[in-house]
């Protein structure tokens, strides 16, 4: 590469990106001996659960918040946006809880923790939203409680959970969005940095240094 | 203090044993299994969709509870009246110490519940000869006239238990129109028109429900029905369903700090009254702790110091011999 392409942005990120996520990296055929635990599959696990409630998502989107009360197809397809729900959150969990029992911020993993735990709280805030434009009994109780504690901190101001249409656009269009970047930014992290070696693992001579970052 | 040759087993590529690993394949079959798990329990379990509670039905189900909240409503003395901000100034709302956060923010959302409530949705419906002329007479009348008669029928309406037989006739006139006011609002419920009206607020489009919640939820019919499918603060409701379903379970730690002292001492105790802006505030802190566990002293060691690691690692530990 000559000395003035090096100073193009694009071959720049190109040079970051290759060095750091080479697609071996991305693809991998191969993993540490060590990932051999069912705790592992829980990530892929969520990640698969968000695939099915956005494929669920779109397709109520598409078809507006009042069909799935008055269609049998719209009742199921809002029984699978449900429970996908309830799995991703399940799966979410235990993947939090075994990473965190890893201590899966070490080796420079720190970023990859923030983005899962970020991600989590962002994924709250989505699930929050969902329940919120249900437009029935639940929905209606939910905004009505809720409005109390946005309001006492001032957040009611800007985040009204008693306005469906706000809260229908953040559910569909700009949450999502946050949530998808984050887990895209999680996923790359996870492949770029590689899966945390054990606790005291001890290879060639070095050895982890366990829980201290 | 930790030698660099340590450092490097964490941060660098992993270069001891590796086993054969097909991301696709492993991805392909994930996904496939949640699929399938999704499908099995829309099937069998189906998902929660409880009818919305209207003012038609309020007002058809309870109609003394909705004339005695409307009357709450016109005389200002509703929950949703004397709320604060960020819907209207009646007070200063709940604090978070000597911080008042909704109120530095003021009246983003206004909410007029005498003339939201009653007046507007009246005013845009054809009515009786009757509540015309009380329509009428409220609206030439100046506000300290229309605020005694209000409060004098919202009174004598909550000594009666909301029961208009119970108020003596002779008192009728210290009303004004409002009784005939409220008369019409609760035929408009009945009718069908309140829950249009209450939204639209002279507009086609209309997308905020607030003002329809608020007053809804200053009655005893909404709560009521809150009650009755265990969604209350008291009982965890955030994170209860309606049925026998699975609710957002994941705000379990919200829901938990409402049901201990001090957060549930009532509306007596300075914690008790501003539950909601402390817990917000504790879960905003705790939100940012774990997203900082690595940071945190302490925390960050627990996982080498619990050794739940020695079970994940279980056969690396034992091949290592470590």
């Amino acid at each position: 590469m000559s000395s003035k392409e090096k100073e193009l942005w694009t071959a720049k990120l190109r040079g970051v990106w290759q060095r750091n996520l080479p697609v071996e990296k991305l693809l991998p055929d191969t993993q540490p001996a060590y990932v051999s635990s069912w705790i592992y599959t829980f990530g892929v696990l969520t990640l698969s659960s968000l695939f099915v409630i956005i494929a669920s998502g779109v397709v109520l989107a598409f078809e507006g918040p009042s069909w799935y009360h008055l269609s049998n197809v719209g009742h199921f397809v809002n029984s699978l946006h449900f429970w996908s729900v309830q799995l991703f959150f399940i799966f979410m969990v235990i993947h939090l809880w075994g990473k965190f029992w890893m201590a899966a911020w070490r080796g420079r993993r720190v970023a990859t923790w923030m983005t899962g735990g970020i991600a989590f709280v962002a994924s709250i805030a989505t699930a929050f939203t969902g329940y919120l434009v249900q437009t029935n009994f639940d929905s209606q109780w939910i905004s009505f409680e809720a409005k109390d504690g946005f309001n006492s901190v001032g957040v009611g101001a800007w985040f009204t959970v008693t306005n469906l249409g706000q809260m229908l656009l953040l559910h569909v269009a700009f949450l999502p969005l946050i949530l998808g970047v984050l887990t895209i930014l999680h996923v790359l992290l996870v492949r770029a940095k590689g899966v945390v070696p054990p606790i005291d693992a001890f290879d060639n001579g070095k050895k982890s240094k366990g829980a201290r970052t | 203090m930790s030698s660099p040759r340590i450092e490097d087993l964490d941060s660098q590529p992993w270069a001891g044993r590796t086993r054969r690993y097909d991301i696709i394949k492993e991805g392909t079959i994930a996904l496939l299994v949640v699929t399938l798990l999704t499908i099995a329990a829309s099937m069998f379990f189906g998902s929660p969709d409880d009818k919305q509670l209207t003012f038609k039905s309020w007002a058809a189900v309870a109609p003394s509870d909705f004339y005695q909240t409307a009357a709450h409503e016109i005389a200002g003395t509703s929950e949703s009246a004397g709320y604060g901000a960020p819907y209207n100034s009646a007070s200063d709302g709940v604090n978070l110490g000597p911080l008042h956060l909704a109120k530095i923010f003021g009246v983003s959302r206004p909410v007029n519940s005498v003339n939201d409530f009653v007046i507007v949705p009246l005013s845009t419906q054809v009515n009786t000869p009757e509540v015309s002329a009380a329509l009428k007479t409220w609206n030439v009348s100046d506000s300290k006239m229309q605020q005694g008669w209000a409060s004098k029928y919202d009174d004598a309406l909550t000594k009666a238990n909301g029961d208009q037989a119970k108020i003596p006739a002779g008192a009728l006139a210290d009303f004004g129109p409002v009784p005939a006011m409220i008369s019409g609002l609760l035929t408009m419920a009945q009718s069908g028109s309140l829950d249009a009206v209450l939204l639209s607020q002279g507009n086609y489009f209309q997308f905020d429900n607030t003002k329809q919640t608020l007053f809804m939820g200053d009655g005893n019919y909404f709560n009521d029905q809150s009650t009755a499918s265990h969604l209350q603060g008291d009982t965890w409701g955030m994170m209860n369903e309606t049925g026998r379903y699975p609710g957002q379970a994941w705000l379990w730690l919200y829901s938990f700090w409402y049901q201990i002292p001090p957060f549930n001492n009532g509306d007596q105790h300075p914690f008790g009254a501003n539950a909601d802006a402390y817990i917000m505030v504790i879960m905003g802190l705790l939100s940012a702790g774990l997203v900082f566990i690595p940071f945190i002293p302490g925390i960050k060691n627990l996982p080498r110091r619990i050794p739940i690691h020695r079970l994940i690692w279980k056969q690396y530990y034992k091949q290592e011999n470590l």
